[in-house]
């Protein structure tokens, strides 16, 4: 049972980056259609920034994070306007390849910039552990639980109630008709990139924090969180975040069981097979449910 | 005004005229000429009509005026929109609506998966100061007592009436000077009809001028001062209201009150090429 919950618990972590890098997705999407396969170089530009902000700045870590959270939003903001706007209008598939380039581009940026060596982000959890009840949790676990719940419950806050949010759920709805009543679309696109390379700076953080060490490949963690989007609904926040948890748990649970030794029930899957598992139960949920989750009937699929 | 033509007055530069349009030819995608010249004037806290049958232009007039028109790859290729006799034209949406002039889309619009006030929240988003706001809110509150019953509702539960009276508050949350309304009354029973021309014109009288795009004419005219019929991308009649509505040709055509025997098809035809000779 501990180790059922401590596996349960290093999974709502591991889901609640993938929560924060789904959010980003989906808010880029349901406000502009534009399925940004970008999203994990933000990821790892948000990360490296920090590293830049605690190391070369000399910024206490409590300090960088906001401070390199605010840079990648602007870097993910001016993506937007110099890049993205042009594409407005344009077939998706052109859309996503323009994405997908951004991405390569923003992965080798990180690494000329910073180079190819892992480098030690300096986090002030490191690999401590606090033991509740016979459970060893990681202390960067239980921030990157409180971190991810803190961003995303400012972000529905803001959402919901702030003058921005509404003209963005607006526009989501129905965008010349938003337009028409003097809300500026340019605007909310600009946002929702920036809120979309804030949360993803989160995200990276957390991922390289705890020992991981940073390196330009943790952009891969925007591929994982994929099923996560998919499963959630391509375009609901909340679906986001429900998604990241199901997959994180679902993907933790099954590298506790796998493999071989006493209590590894999945052991017939052989090693491994945690990292298929969020797709398989990706494609189970959209064989009931077409649009995921909470997603809506008509979105269209690409 | 009398029978003197609203649209010379612009022309010649007399009088006030709150939006004035005029010679105006719009283009889509290069190749689609839809509009081919028209004139209209709208005096402050006027109702305007505007009458047409489907395709005459008159959904794309007002995309010209209130800068929508490159969301549809449309241009103007000749002309002048004019708001206070300054030139507009070319200016977006949002210039639009600070500058006092707000519309109400065809098929309503609504933001059906919000809430009828965050609706109203989106109908202000120009509105900086939060007494604004209130202001603004309070009188649409008070125009359609039925939105504040439903506040919390989201949208796309209420029904096509209230729907309707929901997309002309979000319009009204600017405090426009000028209201444009895309048939208000589509898709509308009767009752519900009478009670949007009555709410019309409650909100002429508090001082807002009104272009009101009909394809019911007995509605428009009975409520408009002055009303143009576009056809094919012309102004083929502009007359009073009340002239309009004694005119043959426009109870034949518009309001199905022609003489007896003359009400086939065949006799509309004949309207239609008599009045493209004489266009």
């Amino acid at each position: 049972m501990t180790n059922f919950l401590q596996l349960c618990f290093a999974g709502l972590a591991l889901g609640a980056l993938y929560a924060l890098v789904a959010l980003g997705f989906v808010v880029i999407y349901k406000s502009t259609g534009v399925i940004n396969f970008a999203q994990g170089g933000l990821v790892i530009l948000g990360a490296y920034l920090t590293y830049n902000a605690h190391h070369t700045w000399g910024l206490p870590f409590y300090l960088a994070v906001p401070v390199a959270m605010a840079i990648c939003a602007l870097v993910g903001a001016a993506t937007e306007r110099v890049v993205l706007r042009r594409m407005v209008g344009q077939p998706p598939f052109a859309v996503i390849m323009v994405t997908i380039g951004l991405l390569f581009i923003l992965e080798q940026a990180v690494t000329s910039i910073w180079g190819f060596n892992q480098l030690d982000l300096g986090d002030p959890w490191g690999i401590k552990k606090v033991t509740v009840g016979g459970l060893n949790l990681a202390q960067k676990d239980l921030w990157t639980i409180v971190l991810a719940a803190a961003a995303l419950a400012a972000f529905f806050v803001f959402f919901r109630y702030s003058r921005m949010g509404v003209a963005m759920r607006a526009t989501a709805f129905d965008q010349e008709a938003a337009v028409a009543q003097g809300i500026s679309a340019r605007r909310v696109f600009a946002v929702s990139w920036a809120i979309a390379a804030a949360v993803a700076t989160i995200a990276g953080v957390m991922l390289a924090a705890g020992g991981g060490g940073l390196h330009s490949d943790l952009d891969i963690i925007a591929l994982l969180a994929f099923p996560a989007i998919i499963l959630g609904g391509l375009d609901s926040p909340g679906g986001a975040i429900v998604g990241g948890i199901i997959i994180g748990i679902t993907q933790n649970l099954t590298a506790g069981y796998q493999g071989t030794g006493a209590n590894h029930y999945l052991g017939f899957l052989g090693g491994g097979f945690s990292s298929v598992m969020p797709y398989v139960v990706m494609i189970v949920i959209l064989m009931v449910r077409p649009y995921g989750l909470f997603g809506t009937r008509e979105v269209r699929r690409i | 005004m009398g029978a003197m033509r609203q649209a010379d007055t612009i022309a010649t530069g007399e009088g006030t005229t709150l939006l004035g349009v005029t010679g105006l030819e719009v283009v889509y995608s290069d190749v689609i000429l839809v509009l081919r010249g028209v004139s209209l004037a709208v005096p402050p806290g006027s109702i305007v009509a505007l009458l047409g049958a489907n395709g005459a232009g008159k959904t794309t007039l007002l995309r010209a005026v209130t800068g929508l028109l490159p969301l549809h790859r449309g241009r103007i290729t000749k002309g002048h929109v004019t708001l206070d006799g300054r030139p507009v034209a070319g200016r977006d949406p949002a210039e639009m609506v600070r500058a006092g002039l707000s519309q109400v889309m065809e098929g309503r619009r609504i933001f059906a998966e919000l809430t009828v006030e965050d609706n109203l929240r989106a109908g202000g988003y120009v509105v900086r100061s939060r007494a604004g706001l209130r202001e603004a809110y309070e009188r649409v509150m008070g125009l359609f007592p039925i939105l504040a019953e439903r506040r919390g509702q989201v949208a796309g539960y209420l029904s096509g009436g209230e729907q309707q009276m929901l997309s002309m508050g979000r319009a009204l949350m600017p405090s426009p000077r000028l209201l444009l309304l895309d048939e208000p009354s589509l898709g509308l029973a009767p009752i519900i009809v009478e009670q949007i021309a009555k709410i019309i014109k409650e909100i002429n009288a508090q001082g807002t001028a009104i272009l009101l795009v009909e394809q019911n004419a007995t509605m428009a005219l009975s409520i408009a001062d002055y009303g143009y019929v576009l056809e094919h991308g012309r102004v083929v009649k502009d007359a009073p209201a009340p002239e309009l509505l004694a005119d043959r040709d426009i109870q034949e055509f518009y309001l199905g009150v022609g003489e007896a025997g003359r009400r086939s098809y065949r006799d509309v035809k004949t309207y239609r090429r008599r009045k493209r000779w004489t266009a």
